[in-house]
């Protein structure tokens, strides 16, 4: 594998695609606030965005179709983002906190 | 031939460039203690990314990863920690329950997922020869197969942000009542 054609190598994306996926499933274990959490899952949907462009650049007979399958999933971690965040601020003004271990009530 | 002596070493440096702001931004996002140097390396990590779809043959993506990710979504987490106020002082008598095996547990995971997909993705030719044989994926063929093809999901992901908005908008507000 010549390293100056790298960028046209699938295995080069999937293993940046995988280092982000690692990373995120750290960050959601580690992070102690609900938007540290919720970061790490951004990272895991950009891991799983690059797994699909990756596979409609090199395997793909129609490559609008990863295109569009990643448009929708960015679509949906914007919807996602807006109902967590608003989730947070009322966690935020029923307990005065948003770190994980405070949240152990389920009625308020 | 090219006609620019290395422009191959300069193509492979330029995705190495990608490639590293990709792992620094993910990096930054998830090791740093503040959550506003968090979001940042979100930001970054969304530019790298932005330029590995650049190498991928969709501009499009690279431009509304740029416009979503770091336009929208890392100023809305900012949004977020001006409101709700992460960084307070862990307390004094605070004692971590697991101060050495949690950290490593934690990563012994992480890694353990990154070396396996890893191993898994290197052990195996993912390219085949039908590739673009059908479309060459330009935005003219995007628009069409999003108005053809994807009609029903393309009006579907439009319910569900504008559900989305609505169940924003109505969760933030009961908060507000009980006060």
């Amino acid at each position: 594998m010549n390293p100056a054609q790298l960028y046209s190598q699938p295995a080069a994306y999937l293993v940046v695609a995988a280092f982000l996926l690692g990373v995120g499933i750290f960050g959601l274990i580690r992070r102690r606030t609900l938007i540290g959490m919720l970061i790490s899952g951004e990272l895991i949907f950009a891991a799983a965005s690059l797994n699909f462009m990756a596979f409609n650049r090199f395997a793909a007979p129609d490559q609008t179709v990863g295109q569009i399958a990643v448009l929708f999933i960015m679509g949906l971690a914007a919807a996602e983002v807006a109902i967590a965040l608003s989730i947070i601020i009322a966690v935020y003004r029923n307990y005065r906190s948003i770190s994980s271990k405070e949240l152990n009530e389920l009625k308020g | 031939m090219n006609t620019f002596p290395f422009s191959d070493w300069l193509v492979a440096a330029i995705f190495a460039v990608t490639i590293a702001t990709t792992v620094v931004g993910a990096l930054i996002a998830a090791f740093t203690k503040r959550i506003i140097r968090s979001v940042c390396g979100l930001a970054i990590c969304s530019l790298g990314l932005a330029g590995l779809f650049y190498f991928l043959n969709s501009p499009f993506l690279a431009l509304m990863e740029v416009l979503i990710y770091i336009g929208a979504v890392c100023v809305t987490i900012i949004f977020g920690v001006m409101l709700a106020e992460p960084d307070e002082p862990t307390p004094e008598n605070f004692v971590k329950p697991f101060p050495v095996i949690a950290p490593l547990v934690s990563l012994a995971i992480g890694a353990g997922v990154f070396l396996g997909i890893a191993k898994l993705s290197l052990g195996h030719d993912w390219q085949t020869a039908a590739a673009g044989t059908v479309s060459d994926g330009s935005v003219h063929d995007i628009g069409v197969a999003l108005l053809t093809t994807y009609s029903v999901p393309f009006e579907l992901i439009s319910l569900v942000l504008l559900v989305a908005i609505l169940g924003a908008l109505v969760i933030a507000r009961t908060g507000r009542n009980k006060e």
